[in-house]
Parts: structure tokens; C-alpha cells; sequence
């Protein structure tokens, strides 16, 4: 008797043509002809801008030197933007005074970072500490007048510090006035609606150029005569009403999508209006649309580029002043490209970390 | 809960409190307009600017750059109100169309499946929508348009189209006699396919019998018109811009501010319809196109039937609020002098008149106007392809 035993034959290996890197290219390169085709029209496009663009940027550049003969290569002159460099942080800031914009900067990042990552405690302390006195400080850090600090006007600011603080104040002024008018457009008050929907209405339904125009021309006009308000302020005035009506869209949105049931809860505790709202609602609801906050401080970060039209030196405004310079005619290209890559690399970082957010607070959802 | 409410103090009702706090701030709003209101009139005064609308009829005494409208020195500031509305109108059109189009196509492509499409897709996404715009219009202005050739080294397609520092010229059509026959057939044409193609849907939806839509529109859309063109004997001639002495005469031009514009808002905008695009498409659920195809549709008609509509849902509201800020992104022209209505009107019509009050208030309007106009109509259109839950 003879036993057959039958040995499975052993499974072969996948065709290399669906596996590793030549699998790969067929499925995601070209996997029809009509593919195959936009893949070699990405890779010309790729060729055609990618070598010039880093040879011109990176190894044909001149990046030491003081003067324009020091670009002798044909590639960027990155000495333009290494001379002018404190003029493009700081604008007209007197030099000696450089220490106190540092530290004010230097102040809200470490405040900021702490309330940022999640390990370090006391953020309470801290988030009040942020909100009620770091404003005061950075004042007088940068206008000085009082501490023995020398006054520094306020025409005098520039730079992509005038920038970071129309930003910042834009933004931390806008909160809580957007809070207010999302809740007053949701509120059962006819009167305070209707206020809250048509202030809103308005500020989104015109540019921001006419807004910053009616805050330079105007604003004057509407008060008395004494009382003269700086440009930057009005500046200032100007952008905080704009963005509190963009504020207040983005938290009626977060205030919609907490269920009714919520504000019932709250107020069968007995709970006030103003204390449900604030215990209960608001943070629910800001919670939700973090990332929304996030968007309009990314976009208001890239609007006030449009204070250069009134007249202010951002960033962006002193480096189009700087093409000027008989002494440096002809490098526009390398300074634009320097302030884009600080705008770009301050929003892609931004959008990042709310997508970040965006997923650690999605877990609480997920059941 | 009677005798409770019977203790309650009447600051405690919640009907008065609601009615006290309107008070105080219609009476906080009123007094503010008070104070606005004042001081603005007696600021006029101290300075002896006149209030009211008569300065429109003034002569204006200013040159502008471009106009759709017959306009010199000699017209109004009303003119020129009008001169810088219709270049308003005139760069959100045609950037609305471009960052349409582009937007659609990066918004697809970042969705192939060809792995390097996809991912210069994003590229292009994530490096222009993190550039403030108006930086954008400077680069395009200032860096690339400004180091085009003179006009004698123009770059040039064919000889019939020029580019160089000046801007673009092309050619221009001329209108020959009987060239409105052809203009009014085609709208006919326009007229009866709607009327067909509503008459097409009643009948698919009464017998089932499907229409051949698309050959019959093409037809009359297309041929007639094409076909009375020619039995008119083509009443079209072009006039082809010709270099003479240092410039070219002749043809239309396309100022280069315009060009800096619009290249600037349509790549700027689409990068944001694109991820509305993308949105939208990724929220149509595989399940459908699954479906879909279960029923036998082909592959063409899924999309066209079933992914398009509903992704349009999600698409509709984030392009209408793109349509938005295009247009009023389009108030940045100022900074390059491209002479729209804030550049024309804002601008040099305020420093000739110093009528702030009234020009401002009509800029914001116009705005206004146009923002309501664009989200009113889209809003309709919304409402049209709303999905009808029973």
C-alpha cells in the first residue's frame, strides 16, 4: 500500500508587476494611457521648474557681503535682505530700543507655548495672566513713556513686528466682541438680533480696504476734534470691528451644533442665562470650532497686509519701500520671495497645528 | 410654583429683564449715533466742506487708465463713479470665471489617482492659499510683468498677438454690417433649447423616453448662428494691433494691471474652490457611486447623475462665500493702480472732493449691493438642489 502524500505546491511569489516599486508605479503612475500621459506632463513641469528654481535660490546665490557687488553670481542676492534685515523685523524702531520688542515677543511666546502644550500645569493661572496683564506690559514694552522706558511713537513701528501686533490685538479684541454678537444674533431680543445680524452683515459684505479707508479718512470726523486718535490705532479699530464679524459667524456656528437639549439641562439646574452660557454652551461650542478660530486668525494674519495701503509699515510695506533704494535696484524678487516664505511658513504652521487640534479633540466624538 | 413665582421680584421676570436690557441699548446705540452725528457736523463745519450729493455733477479734470465707457477729462465724477464700478465688475467677472475654472480642475486633480497629479495638485493648493493675496498681485506686478520686453522685443503668437511691458495686445473684432442677426439668432437659439430641454424632461419623466439633449442644443446653439454668419457672408473683420514708432496701435489691449489682477485673484481664489471642491466630492459617500454603478449606469453618467448633484450641495455655500471675497478682494487693485471703483472713487475722487463721507458710504454700498446680490442668488440656487427630505 503506498501512501500518497501530497505536498501543497508552494505559493509563488505576486507577479512583479503588481508588488513593490514597479507594482507601485503601474498603479499610481501609469495605470491607463490618459495617466501615464499626466505623469510625464508632471515630471516636464517638474523639470522645467524645480533646477532653475533652487540653483537660482540656493547654489548660485551670494549670501555674505554688505554690498551690492557682492552678488556677483547669477543667482539670488540674499545680501539684500541680510542688510535690510533689522529695518524688515522692526521698521523705524530705534535700535537701542530692539530689546524691549524682543521681550515682548519673547514674553507671549513662552506664555503662549505653555497654554499650548498639554503637559505643563497651572493654566488657569497662566490664561489669566495672558489676557488681564501681558496686554498692559506689552504696551508699555512698546510705546514705553512710563518705567523709565523712552517713548517710542507709534510711526516709528514697522516691520513684521507691526505686523505681529495688528495680528495679535485684531485677534484678541475680536473674541470676545464676537462672542457677544454670535450670541446676539441667536438671542430672543427682536432689538439685539437685529443689531447683532446687521453689524455683522455689514462688516463681511464690504472689502477690508474700504474699512481701513473709512477708519483713516472718516473716524476723524466722528469725534471731536480734541481727541485725536493715532493712525495705528484707527488702523487697529478698524481691523478688530472686520474680524469680530467674521469672529461671530464662526461661533454661531460652534453655538448651533450643541443640541438644545444642552441649555435645557442647564437650566433646569437653575442656572443663569449668562452662567449656562458660560459653564455649559461656550465651551462646548468654542471647543467645536477651534479650528474655524484658527482659519480666521490665519486669514486676518494675511490681510493686514493691506495696512501698507493706509499708509503703515508692515512687513510687507517696508520691503516694497526697500526696491526704492537707488543703492539696491532690481531685487524685488528676492525680497518678495523672503516675505512670503515667513508668511508661508507662519500660516502653513498655523493650518497645521489646528489640523492637529482638529484630531485630538475628535477622539472625545469618536464612541 | 404659583406662590413662587408670586414672591419673584419683577427684575427677576424674565419678559422685563429682556425689555430693560433692548432699552438701555437702543438708548446706548441711539446715544452713540448722537455722538457720531454731532461732532461729524460740526467737524464739516469747522472745515468747510459742503455735505450732499451735488459734487457727482462736477467735472471730474482726472484721466483714467481704462474705462468700458467712453470717458475723458472732460465728464463728471458721477462718470467716474461709473467708470470705476464697471472695472470692478469687469476683473470679479473675469476672475470669478478663471478661479472657477481652475479651481475645478486642481480640485479633481488632487483627487486622481495618478499618485504625482495629486500631489502637485496640493502643492499648488498649499503654497498659494498661505501667500497673502496682495503679495501675490506685487510679485506678478512688480517682479514678472514689469520685466516683460519693451515693445519692439515683444513676445508675440503668430504676429496677431503681442506681449510686452505695456501689456497685452490682441486683436479686436470689428462688427460688420448684419453681424446683430448672428448675435440675436444665437439668443433665440439660447431661448429654445431651455424650452426644449424642459419639454425633453417631461416627457422622460411621463414616458421614459430619453431625448438626445445634447445634439439638438449643439445644433442650435452652434450651427445656426454659424450657419446665418455665413449665408450673411461673414460680416466680422479683425483688427490686428501693428507696432508703429514705440508702441502698438490698433487691437485691444490688456493693461498689464488688469492682467496682475486677475492672475493674482484667480490663482489665489481657486486654491480655496479647489478644497471646496475636494470637500464636496470626498462627502458623497462611496456607497452611492457603488450603487450607481449596481444599476448598470456607466461610468460617465454616475458622475453626471449621481456624485456631481449631491457634491454640489456641499460645494454651493463655500463657493458663494469665495464669489464673495473675490469680489471684494478685488479692492486691492488700488495698491497697483489698476483704476477700479476704490482706486477711482475711494481714492482720487475723494482727494479731488474731499466729499469723504458721501464716497465712502457709496463705496460700501456698492459692495454691499454686490454681496447680497451674489450670496441672495446663490442662496436661491441652494435652495433649488436642497436636498428634499420627506
Amino acid at each position: 500500500m503506498t501512501i500518497h502524500v501530497t505536498e501543497p505546491s508552494p505559493s509563488l511569489p505576486a507577479p512583479i508587476t503588481s508588488v513593490g516599486v514597479v507594482g507601485w508605479l503601474r498603479q499610481n503612475l501609469f495605470s491607463s494611457p490618459l495617466n501615464t500621459l499626466f505623469t510625464l506632463a508632471g515630471f516636464y513641469l517638474l523639470y522645467s521648474i524645480l533646477p532653475p528654481a533652487i540653483n537660482w535660490a540656493l547654489f548660485q546665490a551670494d549670501w555674505v557681503g554688505t554690498t551690492r557687488e557682492a552678488c556677483t553670481s547669477d543667482g539670488a542676492c540674499w545680501v539684500f535682505v541680510g542688510v535690510r534685515l533689522d529695518q524688515f523685523l522692526f521698521g523705524f524702531y530705534p535700535p537701542s530700543e530692539y530689546w524691549r520688542v524682543v521681550t515682548a515677543f519673547s514674553l507671549i511666546g513662552v506664555l503662549v507655548a505653555w497654554l499650548l502644550i498639554d503637559r505643563l500645569p497651572r493654566k488657569g493661572l497662566v490664561g489669566a495672566f495672558t489676557i488681564f496683564c501681558y496686554p498692559v506690559i506689552a504696551y508699555y514694552l512698546f510705546y514705553g513713556g512710563a518705567f523709565g522706558l523712552p517713548l517710542v511713537e507709534t510711526y516709528k513701528w514697522g516691520g513684521l513686528m507691526l505686523t505681529l501686533i495688528l495680528a495679535t490685538t485684531g485677534m484678541f479684541f475680536s473674541f470676545p466682541i464676537g462672542i457677544l454678537l454670535a450670541l446676539g444674533r441667536r438671542s430672543s431680543m427682536p432689538i439685539a438680533k437685529s443689531m447683532s445680524v446687521v453689524f455683522i452683515e455689514f462688516w463681511r459684505g464690504v472689502p477690508l480696504i474700504t474699512v481701513l479707508f473709512m477708519s483713516s479718512v472718516m473716524l476723524p470726523m466722528f469725534i471731536p476734534e480734541e481727541m485725536q486718535i493715532d493712525k495705528l490705532l484707527r488702523a487697529m479699530i478698524g481691523i478688530i470691528f472686520f474680524q469680530s464679524a467674521y469672529m461671530a459667524e464662526v461661533v454661531r456656528g460652534g453655538l448651533q451644533a450643541i443640541p438644545k437639549g444642552q441649555l435645557e439641562a442647564a437650566e433646569a439646574l437653575g442656572l443663569s442665562y449668562w452662567k449656562s452660557m458660560f459653564f455649559i454652551i461656550l465651551p462646548q461650542a468654542l471647543k467645536l470650532v477651534i479650528p474655524g478660530i484658527v482659519n480666521t486668525f490665519i486669514a486676518l494674519f494675511k490681510d493686514t497686509t493691506l495696512v501698507l495701503i493706509i499708509g503703515l509699515f508692515d512687513l510687507l510695506a517696508v520691503v516694497q519701500s526697500a526696491f526704492a533704494d537707488p543703492k539696491w535696484l532690481g531685487f524685488s524678487v528676492e525680497g518678495y520671495v523672503f516675505v512670503a516664505s515667513v508668511y508661508w511658513v507662519s500660516c502653513f504652521s498655523m493650518s497645521r497645528y489646528s489640523q492637529y487640534l482638529e484630531k485630538k479633540l475628535h477622539r472625545g466624538h469618536a464612541r | 410654583m404659583s406662590k413662587t413665582s408670586q414672591k419673584q421680584h419683577w427684575w427677576n421676570n424674565a419678559q422685563y429683564r429682556s425689555l430693560f436690557f433692548q432699552v438701555v441699548l437702543v438708548a446706548m446705540l441711539a446715544g452713540f449715533f448722537w455722538f457720531i452725528g454731532t461732532n461729524t457736523l460740526a467737524n464739516l463745519d469747522k472745515r468747510g466742506i459742503s455735505t450732499g450729493f451735488g459734487f457727482l455733477s462736477l467735472k471730474a479734470g482726472f484721466g483714467i487708465l481704462q474705462s468700458l465707457v467712453p470717458y475723458d477729462e472732460s465728464y463728471t465724477f458721477g462718470r467716474t463713479f461709473l467708470v470705476g464700478l464697471l472695472n470692478t465688475l469687469l476683473v470679479s467677472g473675469l476672475g470669478i470665471i478663471f478661479a472657477t475654472i481652475i479651481g475645478f480642475t486642481v480640485g479633481v486633480a488632487r483627487l486622481s489617482n495618478n499618485w504625482l497629479i495629486a500631489k502637485l495638485a496640493g502643492v499648488y493648493v498649499e503654497m498659494f492659499r498661505n501667500i497673502p493675496l496682495l503679495l501675490q498681485i506685487f510679485f506678478w506686478y512688480f517682479a514678472v510683468l514689469r520685466s516683460l520686453p519693451s515693445p519692439r522685443q515683444s513676445w508675440t503668437a503668430g504676429e496677431i498677438a503681442f506681449l510686452n511691458i505695456r501689456g497685452m495686445y490682441l486683436p479686436q473684432p470689428l462688427l460688420g454690417e448684419g453681424f446683430s442677426f448672428v448675435i440675436w439668432t444665437f439668443v433665440l437659439a439660447v431661448v429654445a433649447t431651455v424650452f426644449i430641454r424642459r419639454w425633453a424632461k417631461k416627457r422622460q419623466d411621463d414616458t421614459g423616453q430619453q431625448f438626445k439633449m445634447f445634439r439638438v442644443a449643439f445644433a442650435l446653439i452652434v450651427g445656426l448662428p454659424l450657419l446665418v454668419f455665413f449665408a450673411l457672408g461673414s460680416p466680422l473683420t479683425w483688427d490686428v494691433p501693428k507696432l508703429q514708432g514705440f508702441n502698438f496701435i490698433g487691437g485691444m489691449t490688456i493693461i498689464p494691471e488688469l492682467t496682475a489682477l486677475l492672475v493674482a485673484l484667480s490663482v489665489y481664489t481657486a486654491t480655496f474652490i479647489a478644497e471646496a471642491v475636494r470637500s464636496g466630492i470626498l462627502a458623497v459617500s462611496n456607497g452611492q457611486t457603488e450603487a450607481a454603478s449596481a444599476l448598470g449606469l456607466h461610468k460617465s453618467k454616475v458622475l453626471k447623475l449621481v456624485v456631481i448633484p449631491q457634491a454640489m450641495r456641499v460645494i454651493i455655500p463655500q463657493l458663494t462665500s469665495q464669489y464673495l471675497n473675490l469680489v471684494k478682494n478685488s479692492s486691492l487693485a488700488t495698491a497697483i493702480g489698476y483704476p477700479d471703483l476704490v482706486a477711482v472713487f475711494a481714492g482720487t475722487t475723494l482727494n479731488q472732493t474731499g466729499q469723504a463721507i458721501e464716497i465712502i458710504a457709496m463705496t460700501m454700498s456698492v459692495y454691499l449691493f454686490i454681496s447680497l446680490t451674489i450670496s441672495g442668488f446663490m442662496n436661491w440656487y441652494n435652495k433649488k438642489i436642497m436636498l428634499v427630505e420627506r
